[in-house]
């Protein structure tokens, strides 16, 4: 590989500042602030209709802001035309020229900007290995599988050497093995070029797996801007705990910062409710099951997912709990199995719906 | 043997639409082929020669005058049209309205449009009269309409409706994500135009353009019930050469002219499923 | 301050406005003109139906509307008769045959309708030799003629449903192959049926290549001959006959967006047919 001698260029700085959004009459984005530290991956997630989409085009210039900036590295691109703001943007799919071979789609924008021909085809070439593509540098888009095109965009969007690159839900159109084969790749392109990054998906496994940081988006605003484990292990809003993960909802008893929950009593992470009813966020492997005739739970299924069982089971007042359980353990689960079920927490979110 | 009869046994249901066509479709191109090499019984090369003659060439000139400049009339006009049409809303009343009109008018041909133009710029044409009453200019002129610019105005109305139809398409397939991802990576919306929907766009275009060539230089009705005398155009010399019997000393000429007229229409078909098909492989 | 992208759907909105005026009007004025035309009074003033009346009148014209009407219905029956027992047939037991059929029925379409009028005529010298001299044998060669707009109508409805399975359904429960065709598949491609039907009968009320250079008299003949001595009443006949095209031929694109499966209507000549690209968006 030749990807020792790439000319990269210094990740920079992106900002987005109060962006606000409406589609006749539908708020897309809500005062949204972001901000991208230099050569950081950062993954914006949430449901379909949330605004991540939105956020994307604006950066790239593709749609207008009804108010709000958009500022990379010191200069405010809010109504610069997207030919002139210099970002790299892979989209869903389909978007190589079908008429241009793949090496001629990664040329294109070195052509625009009147880079000479010998040293535009070795870029392009380049970029062709970084990607892992030079062999098929001279078939067009209709002659490459959907994942070996999203490769090719990424190799030309990255040719340009852009100021910032965005990730328009490329691997959503793939079938699950290319996605996070794909997915490992584009890190691994992130990494080497350094160029800062936004990442938009609805796909919370590719956003964990491969983020500096996700943002999780709800309604057009940002519910929570984290590092992967935190937004995993502390959510700071109900919708982040619910929407990131699987998550039990176990109504509960607060009192003076400490919720009951399954018969232990844990320190309350939020501070929203300090007293009275609530619901405890809990994860599967925060609840342990163990069969026990003196048990008041029930099992109602086993479901064998390779390196963990998870495990659905009744309480006794009626709820039902989704657990996970090791190996040993869940081979002595069976339906209708008495359990009792154990909280292992030290804290929890709680909240008030 | 009887294997292989029953498993030929279904073919015979075949039978009498190859009977239907080959009566009414193959053993009449056959006459024009064969009748255009013989007289009276014996073969000749004297009908194909005879299509080199000053009339007749004059007639194919002047019709492959109209049926360029419809064409092009027909394609840019038509072209024009079907863009104003995509940045309509896709599934919205002004797309529907207009393409259900186009496919109704690129129908419309024939007696009845060449009685709509002699109404409106005939010599007491609606038009016509109008003009004259209000500016004193008189439209009809030395009666231009009953000759070959006649032909290509009247022509272009069902031209242009057939241009929409069949270039409508090529433009759906071209995809937003190409334009942006062009303006992304820095190209201005002549740069786009220029370098990929223009390259994209391009043989769809020239093949609509070659079959709307085909389907004027084919056309007879509307210009048989335009021009009542003389063969400006090959269509109408055909005309001729079948009512007259005998027309430039030859019984078998209009074998001959057909047989070119079958001859020119196969070069720009075969033109246009060529170009067609080099676009339906990029616009998968 | 005005944006870039608001510029350009303004700029796209005026160029659209301007196009569809300017077009609409090249279309529409023709249409006007023959109204007005028609119901001119004889003086040069004043309106007069007299145009209109001859329609039903005249008894030359009304022959030959009759003709033409029975023309219409004749092709459609040859039409049918001919075209879905093959299709039908070809999709379920001689498949290798099928690219054939496609190719034959769409061949009328580059053989100009002039051409086979030159050579038909020997032919029809031997169908008036059996059938006599009516001009209702012209059906003959206009089955030919509506094939290729058929062909498409037809093709489109039987490839919306699963016809080997039907079929197959079907004979398992007993029925012969003249009941499939009749009970099961022609219910199931009606509208494509429809299709085929009103696309046949525009197109023979609008026929004027064979009747006319085979001296036979149909509506759009009769017309013509009219309009050396009476210019209005062929006006009138033109556009009533044009009037009747367009709602047969509106109906038809109507009942083609109702269909599901290729978007190909009859009407599209020799369409580039691309599926519509889908656009993904989050």
């Amino acid at each position: 590989m030749s990807a020792s001698a790439l000319e990269t260029r210094e990740g920079v700085e992106v900002r987005l500042e109060g962006l606000h959004r409406e589609f006749s009459g539908v708020r897309a984005l809500d005062g949204l602030d972001l901000t991208l530290r230099p050569g950081e991956l950062v993954a914006l997630l949430g449901p379909s209709g949330c605004g991540k989409t939105t956020a994307l085009r604006l950066v790239a210039g593709l749609d207008d802001p009804d108010s709000g900036r958009v500022v990379v590295g010191d200069r405010d691109v809010t109504h610069v035309p997207a030919n002139r703001r210099d970002m790299g943007m892979v989209f869903q799919a389909y978007s190589l020229f079908p008429h241009l071979t793949a090496q001629q789609n990664v040329e294109f924008g070195l052509k625009l900007r009147r880079v000479d021909r010998s040293k535009r085809a070795g870029r392009a070439r380049q970029m062709l290995e970084l990607v892992g593509l030079a062999s098929q540098a001279d078939r067009f888009a209709s002659q490459l599988s959907g994942g070996q095109q999203q490769r090719v965009a990424l190799a030309r969007a990255l040719a340009i050497q852009p100021a910032v690159l965005l990730l328009d839900e490329p691997l959503s159109a793939l079938d699950a093995k290319v996605r996070a084969q794909l997915r490992d790749e584009i890190r691994r392109v992130q990494l080497e070029v350094g160029t800062t990054t936004l990442f938009v998906t609805h796909d919370q496994e590719e956003a964990l797996s491969i983020s500096d940081r996700v943002g999780v988006m709800n309604q057009g605003r940002l519910e929570q801007l984290a590092p992967p484990e935190e937004l995993y292990t502390a959510p700071s809003t109900a919708f982040v705990a619910a929407f990131v993960g699987l998550m039990n909802r176990i109504p509960c008893r607060v009192e003076a910062g400490r919720a009951s929950v399954l018969g232990a009593t844990v320190r309350v992470t939020d501070r929203s409710v300090t007293s009275g009813e609530g619901i405890a966020m809990v994860r599967p492997e925060q609840l342990v099951v163990e069969a026990s005739d003196a048990g008041s739970a029930e099992v109602l299924q086993v479901s064998f997912l390779g390196s963990v069982t998870h495990v659905r089971v009744r309480t006794a007042d009626g709820h039902e709990l989704l657990s996970q359980a090791n190996g040993a353990e869940a081979a002595r689960l069976t339906v209708h199995t008495p359990v009792r079920v154990r909280l292992v927490a030290d804290q929890l979110l709680v909240s008030s719906d | 043997m009887i294997k292989a009869a029953r498993r030929a046994l279904p073919s015979l249901g075949m039978v009498p639409f190859l009977g239907y066509l080959t009566v009414f479709l193959f053993i009449p191109t056959v006459i024009v082929v064969v009748g255009a090499f013989q007289d009276d019984g014996r073969p000749t090369l004297d009908n194909v020669r005879a299509l080199g003659s000053g009339p007749v060439l004059h007639a194919l000139r002047q019709s492959l005058v109209v049926s360029a400049s419809t064409a092009v009339i027909g394609a840019v006009v038509g072209g024009l049209l079907a863009y104003a049409v995509v940045t309509c809303k896709p599934d919205g009343a002004v797309r529907r309205a207009v393409t259900s009109a186009c496919g109704v008018l690129a129908q419309f041909g024939g007696v009845m449009l060449a009685f709509a133009f002699i109404a409106t710029l005939g010599f007491s044409g609606a038009v016509t009269t109008l003009v004259k009453d209000s500016v004193g200019v008189n439209l009809y002129g030395s009666g231009w309409l009953f000759d070959v610019p006649g032909i290509i105005l009247v022509y272009s109305y069902f031209q242009i409706p057939l241009m929409v139809i069949v270039f409508l398409p090529a433009l759906d397939g071209i995809k937003v994500q190409w334009r942006e991802a062009a303006e992304n990576l820095g190209a201005s919306t002549w740069q786009y135009w220029r370098q990929v929907a223009g390259p994209l766009l391009l043989p769809a275009f020239l093949g609509s353009t070659l079959l709307l060539f085909a389907n004027a230089f084919a056309s007879y009705a509307t210009a048989a019930a335009l021009v009542s005398q003389g063969n400006p155009i090959l269509p109408l010399f055909i005309r001729s050469a079948l009512t007259s019997e005998i027309l430039l000393g030859r019984a078998n000429l209009g074998y001959a002219l057909a047989l070119e007229m079958i001859v020119v229409v196969a070069i720009v078909m075969t033109g246009y499923a060529l170009l067609v098909r080099r676009t339906s492989r990029w616009l998968r | 301050m005005t944006l870039p992208r608001q510029r350009r759907a303004r700029r796209q909105r005026a160029f659209r406005i301007v196009t569809f005026v300017v077009l609409g009007a090249f279309f529409l004025i023709p249409l006007v003109s023959m109204v007005d035309f028609s119901t001119r009074g004889t003086a040069g003033s004043g309106r007069t139906g007299e145009a209109w009346g001859a329609l039903l009148h005249d008894p030359e014209l009304t022959a030959a509307i009759i003709t033409s009407l029975e023309l219409a219905a004749l092709t459609v029956i040859g039409m049918v008769l001919l075209l879905v027992p093959t299709m039908v047939w070809v999709r379920l037991r001689v498949q290798w045959a099928a690219r054939m059929v496609e190719f034959l029925c769409l061949l009328p379409l580059t053989i100009p309708a002039l051409v086979i009028v030159v050579g038909i005529a020997p032919v029809y010298a031997w169908v008036t030799y059996f059938l006599g001299g009516s001009a209702l044998t012209l059906t003959f060669a206009y089955v030919v003629l509506v094939l290729p707009y058929a062909f498409r109508s037809l093709d489109a409805g039987l490839s919306a449903i699963d016809l080997t399975t039907l079929s197959e359904a079907a004979r398992s429960l007993g029925a012969g192959w003249f009941t499939v065709i009749a009970r099961v598949v022609v219910p199931n491609i009606v509208s494509a049926l429809l299709s085929a039907a009103f696309i046949s009968v525009a197109l023979v009320l609008g026929e004027f290549t064979f009747a006319s250079l085979l001296h036979y008299d149909n509506l759009q003949v009769v017309i013509a001959f009219f309009g050396k001595s009476n210019a209005k009443v062929s006006v009138s006949a033109s556009l009533a006959a044009l009037i009747f095209g367009f709602v047969l031929l509106l109906l038809l694109s109507l009942l083609g967006r109702g269909r599901k499966g290729r978007r190909t209507t009859a009407i599209e000549p020799l369409a580039v047919t691309t599926p519509a690209g889908k656009e993904v968006k989050g």
